[in-house]
């Protein structure tokens, strides 16, 4: 079955499409929805940001022009309108110093049982993560970017992509250590 | 593992949670592979990317939809927008590009027919307005009457895009319609479905009537 492609339906959406906005809409919401929920970390935030995404989206699809994916394209409206947020609220990330810290206070059960479960343990490792190295882990292995792509949404060289994979990689492995999880790495 | 090996590993090593997202070119693919087979210890670190994607998927998946409030609000905000004419944006040619694709031969065939027979029309109406001139006489067109737009009701109709020529050719001659315009953007038809002004009850019964039809893909009233 064929289907319309994105670029398509932007094509539309200049135009004034309604209906087409609704489709685009419907195919890629829930990703940006979760990429920015994972910035702001408030729900009620990250779809006020999200209508605000897609309303950029209907006054900008004109200007388009093609140069990366669509969904790279939403990502890297979502990720600005997110980082505008975090910097209007003067909200400091949670240092990872700080988070390991707090992490280190006392092996309650909730400790406890994370080390028997390391699939638990990884994901609350991940949401431990500076939101520098939580967007990076995101992009990569649930959006599905490829590098060079990364490297457009974020704004760095694609050297640096690498580099920042690497070293959120490294502090999620410090996290599970410190969780009594040694995986050996780096 | 020597010093040595450990920095040979390091270049393939960070493409690892591309090659498990499987976003990494014909090329890289090979060299990861071609290391994974060579090297024990870059194959277990392998299996913690491999960890590492999994929880981020599961994270991400647990996290949610948005509630259908996101959606009300956007396309109230859309709505309350000024109309706006079709942009001609920079991204034409690939609009120009998508339609096309996305048209059966039958249906390019269809449409490349349909121009050809306009263009003998209007050749053979600026022939008549010629001769006419040149006899004299006043301007009167070969066919009659007219079929201005001010005329009849019209429809947009976007034709299924396995349709075959004949197939349109014998929707358009059962129910007497006749193409005003097109291909416009989007694969739609301007079409005159009746020659006078129909009340709207009347229109929207007819309109009815052809969107059962199977060669029609879609179709509203217009102007």
């Amino acid at each position: 079955m064929q289907t319309t492609s994105d670029e398509n339906l932007i094509g539309r959406i200049g135009g004034g499409d309604r209906l087409a906005m609704q489709v685009l809409y419907a195919r890629h919401h829930v990703r940006v929805y979760r990429f920015m929920l994972r910035l702001v970390r408030n729900e009620a935030t990250a779809e006020d940001l999200l209508s605000d995404v897609f309303l950029d989206v209907w006054r900008q699809a004109g200007k388009f022009e093609g140069r990366s994916a669509v969904s790279t394209w939403l990502l890297s409206i979502a990720r600005f309108k997110a980082l505008s947020v975090l910097r209007q609220r003067g909200e400091e990330e949670l240092d990872d110093e700080q988070a390991a810290a707090i992490e280190d206070q006392a092996d309650d059960p909730e400790i406890a049982m994370a080390k028997k479960d390391k699939g638990e343990a990884l994901r609350q490792c991940l949401s431990k993560l500076s939101a520098e190295h939580r967007e990076v882990i995101d992009l990569v292995y649930y959006h599905e970017k490829p590098v060079d792509e990364v490297a457009a949404i974020v704004g760095v060289p694609e050297a640096t992509v690498k580099t920042r994979m690497f070293y959120a990689r490294k502090k999620l492995s410090e996290l599970l250590k410190q969780r009594g999880i040694d995986r050996g790495w780096p | 593992m020597t010093t040595a090996n450990e920095s040979g590993r390091g270049d393939i090593e960070d493409l690892l949670p591309w090659y498990a997202a499987g976003t990494l070119g014909p090329r890289d693919i090979q060299r990861v592979e071609t290391a994974l087979a060579e090297d024990p210890e870059l194959a277990r670190r392998y299996q913690l990317v491999r960890e590492e994607s999994a929880q981020t998927i599961h994270l991400n998946e647990t996290l949610g939809a948005p509630s259908a409030r996101a959606a009300e609000t956007l396309f109230a905000k859309i709505d309350a927008e000024p109309a706006r004419a079709p942009a001609i944006s920079g991204n034409l040619g690939a609009r120009i590009r998508d339609f096309f694709a996305a048209l059966s031969p039958h249906t390019v065939a269809w449409s490349a027919a349909a121009a050809a027979i306009a263009i003998v029309l209007q050749a053979g109406v600026i022939g008549v307005v010629l001769l006419n001139e040149k006899n004299g006489g006043g301007y009167e067109t070969a066919s009659a009457p007219s079929t201005s737009s001010g005329d009849g009701t019209y429809a947009l109709i976007r034709f299924q895009p396995q349709s075959s020529a004949a197939d349109i050719t014998h929707f358009l001659d059962a129910n007497k319609l006749n193409i005003a315009e097109g291909p416009l953007a989007g694969g739609l038809f301007r079409v005159r479905i009746a020659p006078t002004r129909l009340a709207q009850t009347d229109r929207d019964r007819l309109i009815t009537t052809l969107q059962t039809d199977q060669v029609v893909s879609f179709i509203a009233a217009t102007q």
